[in-house]
């Protein structure tokens, strides 16, 4: 009874404290979220009630801006630029990954140890050690101005990340089902398609969502190598167009809510996994 | 695997076949990364002895890219601004993400709420941060506007980016902004893995909240510690996105970084050759930055 008397005793003493947890959490909360929701109420507003009203409510909430933006902002075309960069790249770098994770977690590929040393070299190099020989190398393939060549570029270098990641996934997955179906006769490309992709798809999933959220948001390789306002992402055509119209904040802020909409309302389904992938990702890097 | 191989009459064939798909499944990965990073990367060490536009033949020029780098006054002002924007990245968000992380680890409600909230600016692209940080902080719309029309005249009229006095640590504070929640996670992570007991075992010592941070949350989350420490230093060493897409390196290079001075020189000024030698250098001072923190980790000082 005495012991259990001075446990709630504690608890009481504890619990009120709490408070001024909240109360810091809620400010940093504030501080994230803040600017974010100064856009989204910017986005309704005329230029009018910006001039007058520049961070508070919309008052006089208008939904022209976002016809607008559209339309002036490309977005039919950059939307689609970028959903071809980030699924191209997601595709590729699962299929690379998946390969390469498989031949050093189950084909005993030798020189297993020196692969891993140079991908954890490869997914740490600077960007800078690489980017001017390899413009000039992407301008005489004429791999430049095209999405193909910011594709293969993303391959590169996200693929030894995504491997690392997809090869501790499969070295934790049992073996006895790969064994059973190589007694039946298949072959490996066969195994890897129809035994451990299917097993391996939480893995995969996480790949995707890292390598997709990078491509999406990427701005150093999309600034560098895509000029043609045509064939921008999202991102670097979002910048044209917020230097065309800076100080039309209703309109910048639509265009910025295209911008992130996609990318937001999958993290915010996802975001369990993708704040897993991250971490590891980052642990791992 | 050794009991199969055994059995199996064709021994050595099997074996072979299974190598040669091995080398096979390796090929995207090797072939794309030796275009893309090994081969550029290798191509960067030539070129920055070279005299070299980007366009037609390089000519060799020996050393003369380096010596005019260690002269270039307007390199070692950006490697100036590297520092203190690391400086900033090593202090800031640190402080912030282990304040943020350690009040999560102490509630349960709403813990997953606030966690994805932090980490939001870190999934919106860099070039809509900006923008958003850019209408706010403007001078004569923004915040300091606002604040001045309630009577906090402090802040009006202050051109954060425009300033050279304050456009540096502006452009780093929207980068913060940005990074911070994502240090929260690190964070986070490490302290649900440490030991309850040994918070207990501090408590019957009579140890208090800051002496339990202090003796038990530190130590438990040193490995997470060093690892962000080290990501902080190579960030900003190698920082470009913020820094080009709100100010590009002005007002007359008051936030210029080595990483956006190189992208100018190679692809602005068409000097790539002198280019390859500054990226070369950079990341060279980040190997040996990362180098050390490797030896540290062997040497058991990190575990």
């Amino acid at each position: 009874m005495g012991g259990l008397s001075t446990l709630s005793g504690r608890r009481a003493r504890r619990e009120p404290s709490k408070i001024p947890y909240y109360v810091i959490l809620v400010i940093l909360a504030l501080y994230a979220l803040g600017p974010l929701v100064v856009v989204a109420f910017n986005s309704l507003k005329s230029n009018a009630e910006i001039g007058r009203n520049p961070l508070g409510l919309p008052l006089s909430p208008v939904f022209q801006n976002f016809p607008d933006a559209w339309s002036q902002g490309n977005f039919a075309t950059t939307l689609v630029n970028s959903t071809i960069l980030t699924a191209g790249t997601v595709v590729g770098v699962c299929i690379i990954a998946s390969t390469s994770a498989y031949a050093m977690a189950r084909l005993d590929l030798p020189g297993t140890d020196a692969i891993l040393l140079y991908l954890f070299v490869a997914s740490a190099v600077p960007v800078q050690l690489f980017l001017v020989p390899l413009f000039f190398l992407w301008s005489n393939l004429q791999l430049t101005n095209t999405r193909f060549g910011l594709i293969v570029i993303y391959w590169a270098i996200f693929s030894p990340l995504a491997t690392l990641l997809l090869r501790s996934y499969l070295i934790g997955l049992p073996r006895d089902f790969e064994d059973a179906a190589r007694i039946d006769g298949a072959n490996e490309l066969q195994v890897l398609l129809r035994i451990v992709l299917p097993l391996s798809w939480p893995g995969l999933l996480t790949v995707a969502l890292v390598s997709g959220l990078a491509a999406w948001n990427d701005f150093l390789f999309a600034i560098t190598f895509i000029q043609d306002s045509n064939l921008k992402p999202v991102t670097t055509s979002f910048l044209a167009f917020q230097s065309n119209f800076s100080q039309d904040w209703g309109l910048t802020s639509a265009a910025a809510i295209y911008t992130i909409l996609p990318i937001v309302v999958l993290f915010l389904l996802l975001q369990r996994r993708f704040i897993s992938g991250l971490t590891a990702g980052g642990l791992k890097g | 695997m050794e009991q199969q191989t055994v059995k199996r009459p064709s021994e050595g064939g099997l074996r072979r076949r299974r190598l040669l798909t091995a080398w096979l499944f390796m090929v995207p990965l090797l072939a794309v990364n030796v275009l893309v990073i090994l081969g550029p990367s290798v191509a960067t060490i030539y070129y920055s002895f070279t005299d070299w536009s980007g366009i037609g033949p390089a000519e060799f020029v020996g050393l003369e890219n380096y010596t005019e780098l260690l002269a270039d006054g307007d390199f070692w002002i950006a490697m100036w601004h590297n520092v203190i924007w690391t400086l900033l990245f090593l202090t800031v968000p640190i402080a912030m993400g282990l304040l943020g992380a350690f009040l999560l680890s102490q509630i349960t409600r709403f813990q997953i709420f606030f966690r994805i909230v932090y980490f939001v600016p870190y999934v919106v692209a860099s070039v809509v941060n900006a923008a958003i940080w850019q209408n706010i902080l403007d001078p004569s719309r923004g915040i300091g506007s606002a604040l001045a029309s309630v009577g906090i005249p402090f802040l009006d009229g202050v051109s954060f980016f425009g300033s050279e006095r304050l456009a540096l640590p502006s452009v780093a504070f929207v980068n913060i902004w940005a990074w911070w929640g994502f240090i929260v996670l690190l964070f986070l992570t490490a302290l649900q893995a440490v030991d309850h007991d040994l918070y207990e075992a501090a408590r019957m010592d009579g140890a208090g909240r800051w002496q339990q941070f202090l003796n038990v949350t530190l130590p438990g989350i040193r490995p997470t510690f060093v690892f962000v420490v080290l990501l902080s230093i190579i960030n900003s060493l190698l920082v470009f996105d913020y820094v080009y897409i709100i100010t590009r390196g002005g007002p007359a290079g008051a936030s210029e970084v080595v990483g956006t001075l190189m992208w100018k020189q190679a692809f602005e000024r068409f000097e790539a050759g002198y280019a390859a030698a500054m990226g070369l250098g950079l990341s060279f001072v980040s190997g040996i930055i990362v180098l050390i923190f490797v030896i540290l980790r062997r040497r058991g000082w990190e575990v």
